[in-house]
């Protein structure tokens, strides 16, 4: 019953479509640093928390863009939700991350959730709830590589990469080097 | 994993995976809500037929925070007082919708023979004088948080091996981890059999703690466990202390850094003193919030997942 919210599994298959190479993604993700920075008026308060596993460092190449552009470093962090899921029970144990925040916590900051694939939108849903838990920041932003419809819940990305429509039964693939060794993402 | 009642049920891969999981527990203790819902909906019982403070406490607290319903069920004030069988107390309790059972017995294999009989999953929190798996894993963990590694290194675990169960677990965990271990002991309090078992576990025994210290990456002093003595196993607890006590002088054999653990309740004077145990090495009170992380992540991994049982 509950749909995968996340299809980055790595390793090509047949019939893999590029959708967005190196240079596709380093572009998005520039653009999306400047969408945030001029949406939120600078990176003072921000703090970007990459859901594991590809989000965090897709939080971390946006944290170096913006820290470029502003000469100023901005928090970072990464945040684990697998307690927070909702399909626990249906799957055997799932393996825990470490959730890190940053220094100054996330109280009265701008938090933006960053990840590499927005689908069936559970995984958003378990980090809002962790975040609850964690303080109460001022707002809650989501930045997201891919957006792949097929939502399940009324939730939206408030920057995306790229928006590809696809059907319910093709698997779109995130590749990044820091954990794949190359940088691109294929519909298959 | 459907039970935690050895430290050899578990692959050493999946106690490298609990210690993993632990260290996510561990950020839990510091934040302001301290609850996480991945055992929502879930129920534990703890069922103790023996005395604890800690252990009991520490199960509840870590299935509380994993937001799982925790029930205490003592033998003391149980129908087990009115002369129920352990089968009938548990089979009873089982079939109130029980997902997790924590035990402790003052019978050797009381928690095996539990696990036959009932759906939910068994976690033995000691039993007899045979094994207490959380208290190997938390030792272990708490070493290793502090040492970095265990590989190589060498551990002396010091007291009455006898009725120890911490001791049996221990040396299962310890030497998994790649650790040197001696255990140390009066003839009297040293297990029959020993031989044959450090030979095959390869570990090292000696009766003699002063000569042992000296080369210690770690010290884990265990509790003389009077409740457990029929006989006389010693003359009086001053001589216990003088031979194989943790006292000021034997502090000075140890190095700095070298760390102290004790599982407790500690017999403050008797196998340890007090300079010993509030020493700045001494680690006995982060074994306590250890366990606790050491506690949830065995929770999750048994309870978190599909259901392995008969309920759906």
């Amino acid at each position: 019953m509950p749909a995968p919210d996340n299809a980055s599994e790595p390793g090509p298959g047949r019939g893999d479509r590029t959708v967005l190479d190196a240079r596709d993604i380093s572009r998005a993700l520039t653009r999306i640093s400047h969408e945030l920075l001029e949406r939120n008026k600078g990176a003072t308060d921000l703090v970007l928390l990459g859901l594991h596993t590809r989000g965090v460092p897709l939080a971390r190449r946006i944290a170096e863009r913006i820290a470029a552009v502003e000469g100023a470093p901005v928090a970072v962090g990464e945040l684990d939700v697998t307690m927070y899921r909702d399909d626990l029970r249906s799957q055997p144990t799932r393996r825990a991350h470490k959730t890190a925040l940053p220094a100054g916590g996330i109280d009265r900051k701008v938090v933006v959730l960053v990840d590499d694939v927005l689908f069936s939108g559970r995984t958003i849903r378990a980090a809002l709830d962790a975040l609850a838990d964690l303080g109460r920041p001022a707002a809650v932003r989501l930045a997201v590589l891919v957006d792949r419809g097929h939502r399940q819940l009324p939730i939206r990305a408030d920057h995306v990469g790229k928006n590809l429509p696809s059907a319910l039964a093709e698997r779109v693939s995130v590749r990044l080097s820091e954990i794949d060794g190359t940088d691109e993402v294929t519909i298959s | 994993m459907k039970h935690l009642l050895s430290v050899d049920d578990l692959t050493t891969d999946q106690v490298l995976e609990l210690f993993e999981t632990a260290a996510d527990m561990h950020d839990v203790q510091s934040r302001e809500v301290k609850k996480l819902p991945a055992l929502r909906g879930r129920t534990v019982v703890n069922m103790f037929f023996e005395d604890s403070t800690r252990t009991r406490s520490s199960f509840e607290i870590a299935g509380k925070w994993l937001s799982a319903d925790v029930i205490n069920v003592s033998a003391k004030g149980s129908s087990t007082s009115k002369g129920e069988s352990l089968r009938d107390t548990v089979l009873t309790v089982c079939a109130m919708g029980v997902d997790g059972l924590v035990l402790r017995h003052p019978a050797s294999g009381a928690a095996l023979q539990v696990s036959q009989w009932v759906d939910a999953s068994v976690v033995n929190a000691g039993d007899g004088t045979h094994e207490h798996p959380t208290q190997a894993l938390l030792d272990a963990y708490t070493l290793q948080r502090r040492l970095g590694s265990l590989e190589g290194r060498h551990v002396v675990i010091v007291g009455d091996l006898t009725h120890s169960r911490v001791f049996r677990s221990n040396i299962q965990c310890l030497t998994r981890l790649g650790a040197q271990v001696t255990v140390v002991a009066p003839p009297t309090l040293m297990p029959s059999g020993i031989g044959a078992w450090s030979a095959s576990a390869g570990f090292e025994t000696s009766y003699d703690v002063d000569a042992v210290l000296p080369h210690a990456d770690a010290v884990m002093m265990l509790r003389v466990q009077r409740e457990r003595m029929t006989g006389a196993f010693f003359p009086t607890a001053r001589e216990y202390t003088v031979g194989y006590g943790l006292t000021r002088d034997r502090l000075a054999l140890l190095g700095p850094d070298v760390p102290i653990c004790h599982p407790g309740p500690m017999n403050r004077g008797l196998e340890i003193a007090a300079d010993a145990a509030d020493a700045a090495q001494s680690l006995v009170l982060e074994q306590v919030s250890s366990g606790l992380a050491i506690r949830m992540a065995v929770l999750y991994h048994l309870l978190a997942g599909e259901s392995q049982g008969g309920m759906a």
